[in-house]
Protein backbone atom coordinates (compact mmCIF):
# COMPACT_ATOMS: atom_id res chain seq x y z
CA UNK A 1 0.00 0.00 0.00
CA UNK A 2 1.58 3.27 -1.02
CA UNK A 3 1.50 6.22 1.39
CA UNK A 4 -0.67 8.35 -0.87
CA UNK A 5 -3.68 6.06 -0.74
CA UNK A 6 -3.17 5.19 2.90
CA UNK A 7 -6.29 5.64 4.98
CA UNK A 8 -4.44 7.88 7.44
CA UNK A 9 -5.96 11.31 7.83
CA UNK A 10 -3.45 14.14 7.54
CA UNK A 11 -2.07 15.21 10.91
CA UNK A 12 -1.02 18.66 9.75
CA UNK A 13 -3.12 20.80 7.46
CA UNK A 14 -1.86 24.09 6.16
CA UNK A 15 -4.80 26.16 4.97
CA UNK A 16 -4.49 29.27 2.78
CA UNK A 17 -1.43 30.24 4.73
CA UNK A 18 0.21 33.62 4.03
CA UNK A 19 3.21 34.93 5.93
CA UNK A 20 4.75 38.39 5.80
CA UNK A 21 8.09 39.59 7.17
CA UNK A 22 7.19 43.25 7.51
CA UNK A 23 6.07 44.15 3.99
CA UNK A 24 7.66 41.16 2.31
CA UNK A 25 5.42 38.19 1.61
CA UNK A 26 7.41 35.02 2.23
CA UNK A 27 4.59 32.48 1.87
CA UNK A 28 1.69 32.74 -0.59
CA UNK A 29 -1.56 30.93 0.04
CA UNK A 30 0.05 27.66 0.94
CA UNK A 31 -2.26 24.66 1.15
CA UNK A 32 -0.83 21.31 2.04
CA UNK A 33 -1.52 18.18 4.07
CA UNK A 34 1.07 16.19 5.93
CA UNK A 35 0.35 12.61 6.80
CA UNK A 36 1.20 11.01 10.13
CA UNK A 37 4.17 8.70 10.60
CA UNK A 38 5.74 9.59 7.32
CA UNK A 39 8.66 11.70 6.27
CA UNK A 40 7.63 14.74 4.28
CA UNK A 41 10.46 16.61 2.59
CA UNK A 42 10.24 20.27 1.64
CA UNK A 43 12.63 21.23 -1.13
CA UNK A 44 13.30 24.32 -3.18
CA UNK A 45 15.97 26.90 -3.88
CA UNK A 46 17.23 29.28 -1.18
CA UNK A 47 14.68 31.87 -0.17
CA UNK A 48 11.73 29.84 -1.44
CA UNK A 49 10.08 29.87 1.99
CA UNK A 50 10.70 26.26 2.94
CA UNK A 51 12.33 27.05 6.31
CA UNK A 52 9.76 29.76 6.93
CA UNK A 53 6.97 27.23 6.47
CA UNK A 54 8.72 24.79 8.79
CA UNK A 55 9.11 27.43 11.46
CA UNK A 56 5.45 28.32 11.08
CA UNK A 57 4.46 24.84 12.19
CA UNK A 58 5.86 25.33 15.71
CA UNK A 59 5.50 29.12 15.56
CA UNK A 60 9.20 29.80 15.97
CA UNK A 61 8.62 32.57 13.43
CA UNK A 62 7.03 34.54 16.24
CA UNK A 63 10.54 35.25 17.50
CA UNK A 64 11.59 36.90 14.24
CA UNK A 65 10.01 40.24 15.06
CA UNK A 66 7.62 41.77 12.58
CA UNK A 67 5.82 38.69 11.32
CA UNK A 68 2.15 38.62 10.33
CA UNK A 69 0.21 35.65 9.09
CA UNK A 70 -3.10 34.88 7.47
CA UNK A 71 -4.75 31.51 7.15
CA UNK A 72 -4.42 28.62 9.52
CA UNK A 73 -2.34 25.59 10.34
CA UNK A 74 -4.14 22.75 12.05
CA UNK A 75 -2.27 20.07 13.92
CA UNK A 76 -4.25 17.06 14.99
CA UNK A 77 -7.54 18.98 14.69
CA UNK A 78 -6.30 21.92 16.76
CA UNK A 79 -5.66 25.25 15.06
CA UNK A 80 -2.34 26.80 16.14
CA UNK A 81 -2.94 30.40 15.03
CA UNK A 82 -5.40 32.62 16.83
CA UNK A 83 -6.20 33.68 20.34
CA UNK A 84 -5.49 31.54 23.37
CA UNK A 85 -2.95 29.23 21.78
CA UNK A 86 -0.69 27.68 24.37
CA UNK A 87 2.80 27.95 22.92
CA UNK A 88 4.36 25.71 25.54
CA UNK A 89 1.90 22.99 24.69
CA UNK A 90 2.36 23.47 20.94
CA UNK A 91 6.15 23.23 21.16
CA UNK A 92 5.91 20.18 23.34
CA UNK A 93 3.86 18.50 20.62
CA UNK A 94 5.97 19.79 17.76
CA UNK A 95 9.71 19.43 18.28
CA UNK A 96 12.39 21.02 16.14
CA UNK A 97 15.89 20.01 15.05
CA UNK A 98 18.10 22.84 13.84
CA UNK A 99 20.70 23.15 11.08
CA UNK A 100 23.60 23.22 13.46
CA UNK A 101 23.39 20.84 16.39
CA UNK A 102 22.62 23.05 19.40
CA UNK A 103 22.91 21.02 22.57
CA UNK A 104 22.86 23.15 25.70
CA UNK A 105 26.22 23.64 27.44
CA UNK A 106 25.12 21.13 30.07
CA UNK A 107 25.80 17.44 30.56
CA UNK A 108 24.43 14.79 28.20
CA UNK A 109 21.93 13.75 30.86
CA UNK A 110 20.78 17.30 31.54
CA UNK A 111 20.24 17.93 27.85
CA UNK A 112 17.85 15.02 27.50
CA UNK A 113 16.24 15.73 30.87
CA UNK A 114 15.64 19.36 29.93
CA UNK A 115 12.24 18.92 28.31
CA UNK A 116 10.89 16.38 30.81
CA UNK A 117 11.93 18.68 33.66
CA UNK A 118 9.93 21.49 32.08
CA UNK A 119 6.82 19.55 31.24
CA UNK A 120 6.51 16.24 33.02
CA UNK A 121 7.50 16.64 36.68
CA UNK A 122 8.91 13.14 36.96
CA UNK A 123 10.53 11.41 39.89
CA UNK A 124 14.27 10.84 39.73
CA UNK A 125 13.98 7.23 38.64
CA UNK A 126 11.30 8.00 36.08
CA UNK A 127 13.48 10.76 34.70
CA UNK A 128 16.40 8.38 34.33
CA UNK A 129 14.17 5.95 32.49
CA UNK A 130 13.03 8.64 30.08
CA UNK A 131 16.64 9.65 29.44
CA UNK A 132 17.64 6.05 28.81
CA UNK A 133 14.69 5.44 26.52
CA UNK A 134 15.32 8.63 24.54
CA UNK A 135 19.04 7.98 24.14
CA UNK A 136 18.29 4.39 23.13
CA UNK A 137 15.83 5.72 20.59
CA UNK A 138 18.56 7.67 18.82
CA UNK A 139 21.19 4.95 19.19
CA UNK A 140 23.34 6.77 21.74
CA UNK A 141 22.61 4.87 24.93
CA UNK A 142 25.24 2.15 24.63
CA UNK A 143 28.02 4.66 23.97
CA UNK A 144 26.85 7.27 26.46
CA UNK A 145 25.57 5.29 29.43
CA UNK A 146 28.91 5.47 31.21
CA UNK A 147 29.47 9.15 30.61
CA UNK A 148 26.06 10.70 31.02
CA UNK A 149 27.55 13.58 32.95
CA UNK A 150 30.14 14.51 30.35
CA UNK A 151 29.54 17.90 28.72
CA UNK A 152 27.36 17.60 25.64
CA UNK A 153 29.62 19.99 23.77
CA UNK A 154 32.42 17.41 23.90
CA UNK A 155 30.50 15.13 21.52
CA UNK A 156 31.05 14.93 17.77
CA UNK A 157 28.70 16.76 15.42
CA UNK A 158 26.75 13.63 14.63
CA UNK A 159 26.43 12.67 18.29
CA UNK A 160 25.32 16.21 19.11
CA UNK A 161 22.61 16.08 16.45
CA UNK A 162 21.45 12.70 17.76
CA UNK A 163 21.40 14.16 21.25
CA UNK A 164 19.27 17.06 20.03
CA UNK A 165 16.80 14.55 18.61
CA UNK A 166 16.86 12.56 21.87
CA UNK A 167 16.13 15.81 23.70
CA UNK A 168 12.96 16.19 21.61
CA UNK A 169 11.63 12.66 21.84
CA UNK A 170 12.04 12.77 25.62
CA UNK A 171 8.81 14.79 25.75
CA UNK A 172 6.99 12.46 23.31
CA UNK A 173 6.08 14.95 20.60
CA UNK A 174 3.79 14.06 17.71
CA UNK A 175 5.72 15.93 15.05
CA UNK A 176 9.46 16.41 14.48
CA UNK A 177 10.47 19.36 12.34
CA UNK A 178 13.97 19.15 10.91
CA UNK A 179 15.58 22.21 9.36
CA UNK A 180 18.42 20.87 7.20
CA UNK A 181 19.55 18.60 10.03
CA UNK A 182 22.59 17.29 8.15
CA UNK A 183 23.93 20.47 6.62
CA UNK A 184 26.67 20.77 9.25
CA UNK A 185 27.64 17.08 9.10
CA UNK A 186 30.02 15.04 6.96
CA UNK A 187 28.66 12.44 4.47
CA UNK A 188 29.05 9.46 6.79
CA UNK A 189 27.33 11.22 9.67
CA UNK A 190 24.64 12.35 7.23
CA UNK A 191 24.10 8.75 6.25
CA UNK A 192 23.67 7.76 9.90
CA UNK A 193 21.23 10.55 10.66
CA UNK A 194 19.17 9.65 7.59
CA UNK A 195 19.04 6.07 8.83
CA UNK A 196 17.79 7.39 12.17
CA UNK A 197 15.13 9.49 10.44
CA UNK A 198 13.83 6.40 8.65
CA UNK A 199 13.66 4.55 11.97
CA UNK A 200 11.90 7.39 13.77
CA UNK A 201 9.07 7.68 11.28
CA UNK A 202 7.40 4.59 12.69
CA UNK A 203 6.55 6.69 15.73
CA UNK A 204 6.68 10.33 14.66
CA UNK A 205 5.53 12.51 11.85
CA UNK A 206 8.63 14.06 10.37
CA UNK A 207 8.86 17.17 8.22
CA UNK A 208 12.33 17.81 6.86
CA UNK A 209 13.59 20.84 4.99
CA UNK A 210 16.58 20.11 2.81
CA UNK A 211 18.51 21.73 0.01
CA UNK A 212 19.92 18.32 -0.82
CA UNK A 213 17.59 16.69 -3.33
CA UNK A 214 19.28 13.33 -3.09
CA UNK A 215 18.57 13.40 0.62
CA UNK A 216 14.91 14.16 0.02
CA UNK A 217 14.78 11.25 -2.40
CA UNK A 218 16.45 8.93 0.10
CA UNK A 219 14.52 9.67 3.27
CA UNK A 220 11.10 11.00 2.39
CA UNK A 221 7.78 9.47 1.48
CA UNK A 222 6.29 12.66 0.16
CA UNK A 223 7.99 15.72 -1.25
CA UNK A 224 6.77 19.28 -1.57
CA UNK A 225 8.50 21.63 -3.96
CA UNK A 226 8.42 25.34 -3.10
CA UNK A 227 9.39 28.25 -5.25
CA UNK A 228 9.19 31.96 -4.30
CA UNK A 229 6.89 31.26 -1.40
CA UNK A 230 4.46 29.08 -3.30
CA UNK A 231 3.86 25.38 -3.12
CA UNK A 232 4.42 24.31 -6.72
CA UNK A 233 3.87 20.62 -6.44
CA UNK A 234 3.49 17.97 -3.78
CA UNK A 235 3.21 14.22 -4.05
CA UNK A 236 4.86 10.89 -3.46
CA UNK A 237 8.60 11.36 -3.49
CA UNK A 238 9.11 8.68 -6.10
CA UNK A 239 6.64 10.39 -8.40
CA UNK A 240 8.03 13.88 -7.86
CA UNK A 241 11.51 12.72 -8.71
CA UNK A 242 10.62 10.54 -11.71
CA UNK A 243 7.45 12.01 -13.21
CA UNK A 244 6.84 15.52 -11.91
CA UNK A 245 3.63 17.08 -13.14
CA UNK A 246 4.93 20.61 -13.44
CA UNK A 247 7.65 21.87 -15.68
CA UNK A 248 9.13 24.05 -12.87
CA UNK A 249 9.54 21.06 -10.59
CA UNK A 250 11.26 19.10 -13.30
CA UNK A 251 13.64 21.96 -14.03
CA UNK A 252 14.59 22.15 -10.38
CA UNK A 253 15.07 18.48 -9.65
CA UNK A 254 17.05 17.87 -12.82
CA UNK A 255 19.36 20.68 -11.79
CA UNK A 256 18.52 23.03 -14.61
CA UNK A 257 18.33 25.79 -12.03
CA UNK A 258 18.54 26.18 -8.29
CA UNK B 1 65.97 60.63 -6.15
CA UNK B 2 64.44 57.21 -5.78
CA UNK B 3 67.06 55.95 -3.37
CA UNK B 4 66.68 59.02 -1.14
CA UNK B 5 63.02 58.25 -0.90
CA UNK B 6 63.76 54.65 -0.04
CA UNK B 7 66.20 55.59 2.72
CA UNK B 8 63.75 58.14 4.07
CA UNK B 9 61.01 55.48 4.16
CA UNK B 10 63.28 53.13 5.99
CA UNK B 11 64.10 55.74 8.64
CA UNK B 12 60.42 56.51 9.13
CA UNK B 13 59.65 52.80 9.46
CA UNK B 14 62.44 52.38 11.98
CA UNK B 15 61.40 55.34 14.11
CA UNK B 16 57.73 54.39 14.15
CA UNK B 17 58.49 50.81 14.97
CA UNK B 18 60.70 51.73 17.90
CA UNK B 19 58.25 54.34 19.15
CA UNK B 20 55.44 51.81 19.21
CA UNK B 21 57.68 49.29 20.93
CA UNK B 22 58.59 51.88 23.56
CA UNK B 23 54.95 52.76 24.15
CA UNK B 24 54.11 49.10 24.59
CA UNK B 25 56.99 48.29 26.88
CA UNK B 26 56.57 51.43 29.00
CA UNK B 27 53.32 50.28 30.52
CA UNK B 28 55.07 47.16 31.76
CA UNK B 29 58.02 49.17 33.02
CA UNK B 30 55.76 51.49 34.98
CA UNK B 31 53.88 48.64 36.60
CA UNK B 32 57.13 46.96 37.60
CA UNK B 33 58.56 50.22 38.93
CA UNK B 34 55.47 50.92 40.97
CA UNK B 35 55.50 47.42 42.37
CA UNK B 36 59.21 47.59 43.22
CA UNK B 37 58.77 50.94 44.95
CA UNK B 38 55.77 49.65 46.88
CA UNK B 39 57.67 46.55 47.96
CA UNK B 40 60.79 48.47 48.95
CA UNK B 41 58.92 51.00 51.06
CA UNK B 42 56.47 48.52 52.52
CA UNK B 43 58.99 45.85 53.43
CA UNK B 44 61.11 48.45 55.25
CA UNK B 45 58.56 48.28 58.06
CA UNK B 46 59.61 44.73 58.85
CA UNK B 47 63.16 45.72 59.73
CA UNK B 48 61.78 47.10 62.96
CA UNK B 49 58.39 45.48 63.24
CA UNK B 50 57.42 41.81 63.11
CA UNK B 51 55.43 40.78 59.97
CA UNK B 52 53.28 38.52 62.13
CA UNK B 53 52.38 41.37 64.46
CA UNK B 54 51.48 43.39 61.38
CA UNK B 55 49.33 40.73 59.74
CA UNK B 56 47.65 39.35 62.86
CA UNK B 57 47.77 42.31 65.22
CA UNK B 58 44.34 43.52 66.27
CA UNK B 59 45.30 47.07 67.19
CA UNK B 60 46.06 49.89 64.81
CA UNK B 61 47.64 52.58 66.96
CA UNK B 62 50.24 54.07 64.64
CA UNK B 63 51.12 57.10 66.77
CA UNK B 64 51.09 55.66 70.26
CA UNK B 65 54.29 54.85 72.18
CA UNK B 66 55.17 52.19 71.36
CA UNK B 67 53.11 52.14 68.15
CA UNK B 68 51.02 49.15 67.11
CA UNK B 69 50.55 48.33 63.43
CA UNK B 70 48.07 45.45 63.48
CA UNK B 71 46.02 45.52 60.25
CA UNK B 72 43.32 43.05 61.27
CA UNK B 73 40.76 45.81 62.02
CA UNK B 74 41.48 47.51 58.68
CA UNK B 75 41.42 44.26 56.76
CA UNK B 76 38.13 43.30 58.39
CA UNK B 77 36.81 46.79 57.73
CA UNK B 78 37.52 46.38 54.01
CA UNK B 79 36.13 42.84 53.96
CA UNK B 80 32.92 43.76 55.76
CA UNK B 81 32.22 46.78 53.57
CA UNK B 82 33.08 44.82 50.41
CA UNK B 83 31.01 41.78 51.28
CA UNK B 84 28.10 44.00 52.23
CA UNK B 85 28.24 45.84 48.94
CA UNK B 86 28.55 42.64 46.92
CA UNK B 87 25.56 41.12 48.68
CA UNK B 88 23.60 44.19 47.61
CA UNK B 89 25.10 44.66 44.15
CA UNK B 90 25.06 41.09 42.84
CA UNK B 91 21.31 40.37 43.01
CA UNK B 92 20.55 43.86 41.71
CA UNK B 93 23.19 43.49 39.03
CA UNK B 94 22.00 40.07 37.89
CA UNK B 95 18.44 41.33 37.75
CA UNK B 96 19.43 44.45 35.85
CA UNK B 97 21.63 42.50 33.43
CA UNK B 98 18.83 40.02 32.68
CA UNK B 99 16.37 42.82 32.19
CA UNK B 100 18.68 44.87 29.99
CA UNK B 101 20.02 41.93 28.01
CA UNK B 102 17.04 39.64 27.65
CA UNK B 103 13.75 41.28 28.48
CA UNK B 104 13.77 45.00 27.71
CA UNK B 105 12.74 46.17 24.23
CA UNK B 106 15.66 47.32 22.11
CA UNK B 107 15.11 51.07 22.49
CA UNK B 108 14.88 50.81 26.27
CA UNK B 109 17.89 48.50 26.40
CA UNK B 110 20.14 51.14 24.85
CA UNK B 111 18.91 53.84 27.22
CA UNK B 112 19.31 51.61 30.28
CA UNK B 113 22.77 50.44 29.34
CA UNK B 114 23.99 53.96 28.69
CA UNK B 115 22.51 55.11 32.00
CA UNK B 116 24.11 52.34 34.01
CA UNK B 117 27.45 53.00 32.38
CA UNK B 118 27.03 56.69 33.06
CA UNK B 119 27.01 55.85 36.77
CA UNK B 120 30.66 54.93 36.33
CA UNK B 121 31.39 58.45 35.14
CA UNK B 122 30.33 60.07 38.42
CA UNK B 123 33.46 60.90 40.43
CA UNK B 124 33.60 58.89 43.62
CA UNK B 125 34.02 62.00 45.75
CA UNK B 126 30.71 63.28 44.42
CA UNK B 127 29.02 60.00 45.25
CA UNK B 128 30.62 60.08 48.67
CA UNK B 129 29.36 63.58 49.27
CA UNK B 130 25.85 62.70 48.17
CA UNK B 131 26.04 59.62 50.40
CA UNK B 132 27.14 61.73 53.33
CA UNK B 133 24.23 64.14 53.14
CA UNK B 134 21.49 61.70 52.09
CA UNK B 135 22.35 58.11 52.90
CA UNK B 136 24.08 58.57 56.23
CA UNK B 137 21.14 60.36 57.96
CA UNK B 138 18.78 57.82 56.45
CA UNK B 139 20.76 54.86 57.79
CA UNK B 140 20.91 56.49 61.18
CA UNK B 141 17.17 56.99 61.23
CA UNK B 142 16.13 53.62 59.81
CA UNK B 143 18.33 51.50 62.05
CA UNK B 144 18.05 53.78 65.11
CA UNK B 145 21.82 54.24 65.40
CA UNK B 146 23.86 56.88 67.18
CA UNK B 147 25.64 57.61 63.94
CA UNK B 148 24.95 56.81 60.33
CA UNK B 149 28.64 56.66 59.52
CA UNK B 150 28.73 52.87 59.41
CA UNK B 151 29.86 49.93 57.31
CA UNK B 152 26.37 49.50 55.89
CA UNK B 153 26.36 53.06 54.52
CA UNK B 154 29.65 52.32 52.80
CA UNK B 155 28.31 49.03 51.47
CA UNK B 156 25.23 50.64 49.95
CA UNK B 157 27.26 53.43 48.38
CA UNK B 158 29.86 51.05 46.99
CA UNK B 159 27.17 48.75 45.65
CA UNK B 160 26.13 51.61 43.39
CA UNK B 161 29.71 52.14 42.34
CA UNK B 162 30.14 48.45 41.48
CA UNK B 163 26.87 48.31 39.53
CA UNK B 164 28.18 49.69 36.22
CA UNK B 165 30.98 47.12 36.09
CA UNK B 166 28.75 44.26 37.16
CA UNK B 167 25.75 45.08 34.98
CA UNK B 168 27.59 45.85 31.78
CA UNK B 169 29.93 42.87 32.05
CA UNK B 170 27.08 40.49 32.92
CA UNK B 171 25.03 41.82 30.07
CA UNK B 172 27.96 41.21 27.72
CA UNK B 173 28.25 37.67 29.06
CA UNK B 174 24.55 37.04 28.44
CA UNK B 175 24.78 38.59 24.99
CA UNK B 176 27.70 36.30 24.15
CA UNK B 177 25.55 33.19 24.68
CA UNK B 178 24.80 31.80 21.20
CA UNK B 179 21.19 32.42 20.27
CA UNK B 180 20.95 28.79 19.13
CA UNK B 181 20.72 27.88 22.83
CA UNK B 182 17.79 30.22 23.24
CA UNK B 183 16.02 28.86 20.16
CA UNK B 184 16.70 25.31 21.30
CA UNK B 185 15.08 25.95 24.66
CA UNK B 186 12.10 27.81 23.23
CA UNK B 187 11.55 25.07 20.64
CA UNK B 188 11.36 22.63 23.55
CA UNK B 189 8.52 24.64 25.03
CA UNK B 190 10.51 26.56 27.64
CA UNK B 191 8.99 29.89 28.69
CA UNK B 192 11.14 33.01 28.54
CA UNK B 193 11.96 32.78 32.21
CA UNK B 194 12.78 29.05 32.02
CA UNK B 195 15.02 29.76 29.05
CA UNK B 196 16.90 32.45 30.96
CA UNK B 197 17.15 30.50 34.18
CA UNK B 198 18.00 27.05 32.85
CA UNK B 199 20.02 27.84 29.74
CA UNK B 200 21.19 31.42 29.44
CA UNK B 201 22.42 31.89 33.01
CA UNK B 202 24.35 28.59 33.20
CA UNK B 203 25.87 29.31 29.80
CA UNK B 204 26.91 32.79 30.88
CA UNK B 205 28.00 31.81 34.38
CA UNK B 206 31.75 32.18 33.79
CA UNK B 207 31.40 35.68 32.45
CA UNK B 208 28.99 36.58 35.23
CA UNK B 209 31.41 35.34 37.89
CA UNK B 210 34.14 37.39 36.25
CA UNK B 211 31.83 40.39 36.46
CA UNK B 212 31.36 39.81 40.20
CA UNK B 213 35.11 39.50 40.71
CA UNK B 214 35.82 42.74 38.89
CA UNK B 215 33.03 44.38 40.88
CA UNK B 216 34.75 43.24 44.09
CA UNK B 217 38.04 44.58 42.76
CA UNK B 218 36.40 47.92 42.10
CA UNK B 219 34.87 48.05 45.56
CA UNK B 220 37.86 46.96 47.60
CA UNK B 221 40.10 49.54 45.96
CA UNK B 222 37.63 52.41 46.38
CA UNK B 223 38.80 55.12 48.76
CA UNK B 224 37.14 58.50 48.79
CA UNK B 225 33.52 57.51 49.18
CA UNK B 226 34.21 55.00 51.94
CA UNK B 227 36.45 57.37 53.79
CA UNK B 228 33.67 59.95 53.85
CA UNK B 229 30.86 57.72 55.04
CA UNK B 230 32.11 54.73 57.03
CA UNK B 231 33.16 56.61 60.17
CA UNK B 232 36.82 55.56 60.10
CA UNK B 233 37.04 54.00 63.55
CA UNK B 234 39.76 51.36 63.47
CA UNK B 235 38.02 48.87 65.72
CA UNK B 236 37.28 45.27 64.89
CA UNK B 237 33.77 45.32 63.39
CA UNK B 238 31.21 42.94 64.80
CA UNK B 239 28.28 44.11 62.69
CA UNK B 240 27.46 46.16 59.62
CA UNK B 241 25.94 48.82 61.84
CA UNK B 242 29.27 49.97 63.23
CA UNK B 243 31.77 52.52 61.99
CA UNK B 244 34.68 50.78 60.28
CA UNK B 245 37.90 51.86 58.69
CA UNK B 246 39.07 50.30 55.46
CA UNK B 247 42.63 49.80 54.31
CA UNK B 248 42.28 52.35 51.54
CA UNK B 249 40.81 54.98 53.84
CA UNK B 250 43.65 54.43 56.29
CA UNK B 251 46.29 55.09 53.69
CA UNK B 252 44.50 58.15 52.38
CA UNK B 253 43.83 59.61 55.80
CA UNK B 254 47.22 59.02 57.36
CA UNK B 255 49.64 59.52 54.50
CA UNK B 256 49.59 63.27 55.01
CA UNK B 257 50.51 63.16 58.67
CA UNK B 258 53.00 60.27 58.62
CA UNK B 259 56.61 61.39 58.79
CA UNK B 260 58.44 60.30 55.69
CA UNK B 261 60.79 57.41 56.50
CA UNK B 262 59.08 56.59 59.79
CA UNK B 263 57.60 53.19 60.62
CA UNK B 264 54.15 54.71 60.32
CA UNK B 265 54.98 55.80 56.78
CA UNK B 266 56.32 52.36 55.89
CA UNK B 267 53.32 50.65 57.46
CA UNK B 268 51.01 52.49 55.07
CA UNK B 269 53.00 51.12 52.16
CA UNK B 270 52.78 47.67 53.72
CA UNK B 271 48.99 48.06 53.69
CA UNK B 272 49.38 48.99 50.04
CA UNK B 273 51.15 45.67 49.40
CA UNK B 274 48.31 43.77 51.05
CA UNK B 275 45.76 45.64 48.96
CA UNK B 276 47.80 45.03 45.84
CA UNK B 277 47.94 41.30 46.52
CA UNK B 278 44.20 41.14 47.15
CA UNK B 279 43.21 43.03 44.00
CA UNK B 280 45.78 41.12 41.98
CA UNK B 281 44.31 37.81 43.15
CA UNK B 282 40.80 39.03 42.36
CA UNK B 283 41.74 40.16 38.87
CA UNK B 284 43.55 36.91 38.26
CA UNK B 285 40.45 34.96 39.26
CA UNK B 286 38.33 37.12 36.99
CA UNK B 287 40.75 36.55 34.11
CA UNK B 288 40.54 32.83 34.77
CA UNK B 289 36.75 32.88 34.49
CA UNK B 290 36.80 35.05 31.37
CA UNK B 291 39.34 32.70 29.83
CA UNK B 292 37.23 29.69 30.63
CA UNK B 293 34.26 31.31 28.96
CA UNK B 294 36.10 32.03 25.74
CA UNK B 295 37.28 28.45 25.58
CA UNK B 296 33.87 26.85 26.21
Amino acid sequence: MSPADSVDQPIIRVEDFDLFYGGFQALLKVNMSIRPRQVTAIIGPSGCGKSTLLRSINRMNDLAGEVTTRGQIIIDKQPIYGKGINMVDLRKRVGMVFQRPNPFPLSIFENVAFGPRLHLGLSKTALREVVEKSLTGVGLWEEMKDRLYAPALSLTGEEQQRLCIARLIAVSPEVLLMDEPCSALDPIATDHIEELIRELKSQYTIVIVTHNMAQAARVSDETAYFYLGELIEMGQTEKIFTRPQKRATEDYITGRFG
Amino acid sequence: MKSVRRIWNRIVEFVIEKAIFLAGILSIVFVVLIFVFLLKEGLSLFKEYSPLAFLFGTKWYPISHPPSFGIVPLLLGSVVVTLGSIVIAVPLGVGAAIYVGEVAPVWLREILKATVEFLAAIPSIVLGFIGLVTLVPLVKQVFHLQTGLTAISGSIMLAFMAMPTIVSMMEDALRAVPSSYRYGAIALGATRWQTIWRVMLPAASSGMLAAVMLGIGRVIGETMAVMMITGNAAGIPTSLMQPVRTMTATIAAEMGEAVQGSDHYFSLFAIGIVLFIITFAINLTAAFFINRRSKA
